[in-house]
């Protein structure tokens, strides 16, 4: 068991910049997820950790040990990569015990660990196959068993749930969760799908463009976003941001006003499509242009003075495409952003 | 015309000539080379040939195999093939892995050149070949006659070498340098097992090439040849039905080493992965 820092990692893949100076502490027994669109670093970013791609400056200290310089193999940690990487020719038994056997464990010892860890998994039954044998998902289960057969400090997983159909991706995400909060294991998961970050992780890093947006634990994350991209980037569907005219600290649009910490000109707005109530006159107006039934919400989508925006309503309401609404955002949770750096301001009063 | 408008009895058609074509191509000049090696003195010369081989005879064969120097020759044959085979795939195995794993400056050049060596004539070749074996007691041995077969084979190896080392996912080295491994210890432990069918094809390969070369090896060796170099002094002056039979023992090892290896053949020229 250990933390992980992460101090002034940079990496240039030559004039192309993957990772600014990048810091990030992992606590002990921590779970942790960088969560970000393909090319923000995220992967760049495990994979240094690993020791599988160098920095081109910054070090990576495992529990208080620098590993900067050190190969993949003196590093003590685990992985489980995206395709799987399960080795064909082996058995899954001789899968799991690949890195004990390595180690030079004794052959009971490694009986013990991979019964340990094939439990953990439920591949008791597929011991002695070929990976060959198996279903994307059970080739997982081997992946993930092998990787805690070692009992490592620190677990890295590269979007180890992509390549699975999404009920099986639904079914292993539990799983994943249980089995990692029983074994306490430090953990950095990386994935573009924010519902598996926010699902999973303790706290989650959000990336874009090689640094790291905002980190923090996953409701805090879904209702305070400290930057307008993490807002459109985390929920589902991404948070609506209105632009407001203010005058004298006051932001008003329609027949909606609220006081903010600026004084004149624009600001955006950011509002959760659920944090809105459906009004038939007052407040913003909206005219919807479509409705989608999601079976436990009914999702508006329309403009708000020419302005993109989804709300959430009851499935019972009686809304139509052209009907125009007046919306009564909640105040308390609307999140005040500056348009001229897209970052969170924080509302007055 | 789109290939749905073509009637099922035309496409079989085509399936079919097209089956014939190739037969006629490969296995009827094989057959032919065949017969005239068992059916003794007069079958060489009846017409109409016999289909089946009714008064087969090992008359020929035997007689051929009695010749002098036959078997020295068939074994040194197969050193030099031996040989051949562990150069390229000692030299072209590790050139394959580096195209397969490592961007370098040049490396489309270097598949190139690889390919180039080909374009080279050996017959220009031969004279200043033959000169520099002598100086340096190359010449008349097994060795001499390996290193320029290998120098047929190597882009063979390489090439093939480097589409199988990529048909290996890098994942799997990278899991098994994270599961402890050096890198050579991942290499022998994880690249190495699932390459070796299809290297062992690649060596069988070369051993073909260099059971088949006849040029060089008749040129760079006086006592010592190889079976191919020694049938083309011999069998000159010898009778027809003669000629058949050391033509057939030639073909016939190429023929149970590519039958023996078809599958893996098959599979790094990526036709089929079965």
């Amino acid at each position: 068991m250990a933390g992980i820092t992460i101090d002034r990692i940079e990496k240039k893949f030559g004039a192309v910049t993957a990772l600014q100076q990048l810091s990030l502490e992992v606590a002990d027994g921590e779970f942790i997820a960088l969560l970000g669109p393909s090319g923000c670093g995220k992967t760049t970013l495990l994979r240094i950790i690993a020791g599988l791609e160098s920095q081109t400056s910054g070090r990576v200290l495992i529990g208080d040990r620098d590993v900067s310089a050190l190969p993949p193999r003196a590093r003590g940690l685990a992985m489980v990569f995206q395709n799987y990487a399960v080795f064909p020719h082996m058995t899954v038994y001789e899968n799991v015990a690949f890195g004990l056997r390595m180690k030079g464990a004794s052959d009971a010892e490694v009986k013990k660990q991979v019964d340990r860890a094939a439990g953990l998994l439920h591949i008791e039954p597929y011991l002695e196959r070929y990976p060959a044998k198996l279903s994307g998902g059970q080739r997982q289960r081997v992946a993930v068993a092998r990787a805690l057969a070692v009992q490592p400090a620190v677990l890295l997983m590269d979007e180890p749930l992509s390549n699975l159909d999404a009920l099986l991706r639904l079914e292993m995400r539990s799983e994943l969760k249980s089995v990692l909060a029983a074994s306490g294991t430090t953990t950095v998961y990386v994935t573009h799908d924010q519902t598996e970050a926010m699902g999973l992780a303790d706290r989650i890093a959000v990336m874009h463009k090689g640094v790291i947006e905002q980190i923090d634990r996953p409701q805090a994350l879904y209702e305070r976003p400290a930057t307008r991209f993490v807002g459109g980037f985390v929920g589902s569907p991404p948070m609506n941001f209105i632009d407001l005219p203010v005058t004298d600290g006051t932001a008003s649009l329609g027949a909606f006003s609220s006081p903010v910490k600026k004084a004149s000109g624009t600001i955006t707005a950011g509002i959760r499509a659920e944090d809105i109530d459906v009004t038939q006159s007052g407040g913003l107006p909206f005219d919807v242009s479509v409705c989608e039934p999601l079976g436990a919400t009914l999702l508006l989508t329309g403009r708000i003075a020419g302005q993109l925006a989804r709300v959430s309503v009851r499935p019972d309401a009686h809304v139509k495409p052209g009907d125009r609404l007046g919306l009564a955002p909640d105040i308390n949770r609307i999140v005040w952003i500056d348009p001229a750096n897209g970052k969170a301001m924080g509302a007055a009063a | 015309m789109s290939a749905a408008s073509v009637s099922p009895g035309l496409r079989r058609l085509v399936f079919w000539s097209g089956i014939a074509a190739l037969c006629a191509w490969v296995i009827v000049p094989i057959y032919l080379i065949g017969l005239g090696a068992f059916g003794g003195r007069t079958g060489v010369f009846r017409w109409p040939k016999n289909l089946l081989p009714w008064d087969a005879t090992l008359s020929a064969m035997q007689t051929f195999l009695a010749v002098e120097g036959v078997w020295a020759a068939a074994l040194n044959g197969a050193l030099v093939a031996c040989l051949t085979m562990i150069f390229s795939l000692l030299l072209g195995a590790p050139a394959g892995y580096a195209l397969a794993r490592y961007t370098f400056a040049g490396q489309n050049a270097f598949r190139m050149l690889v390919v180039l060596t080909r374009a080279f004539p050996l017959a220009i070749l031969a004279l200043p070949l033959t000169v520099t074996f002598i100086r340096t007691g190359l010449y008349d041995t097994a060795i001499g006659v390996a290193l320029i077969h290998t120098a047929l084979a190597l882009p063979f190896a390489a090439l093939v070498s480097s589409s199988l080392f990529m048909g290996i996912p890098k994942e799997l080295e990278e899991a098994a340098w994270v599961f402890g491994c050096t890198g050579f210890q991942a290499f022998r432990k994880v690249v190495l097992p699932l390459a070796l069918p299809g290297l062992a094809a690649a060596a069988i390969f070369a051993f073909v090439i260099s059971w088949n070369e006849v040029f060089a090896a008749s040129v760079l060796t006086v006592r010592n040849k190889t079976l191919t170099a020694y049938l083309l002094t011999v069998l000159a002056e010898s009778p027809l039905h003669f000629r058949f039979a050391g033509g057939f023992l030639l073909i016939l090892p190429s023929i149970v080493f590519i039958f023996a290896v078809r599958k893996y053949l098959f599979a790094m020229w990526g036709i089929a992965n079965r």
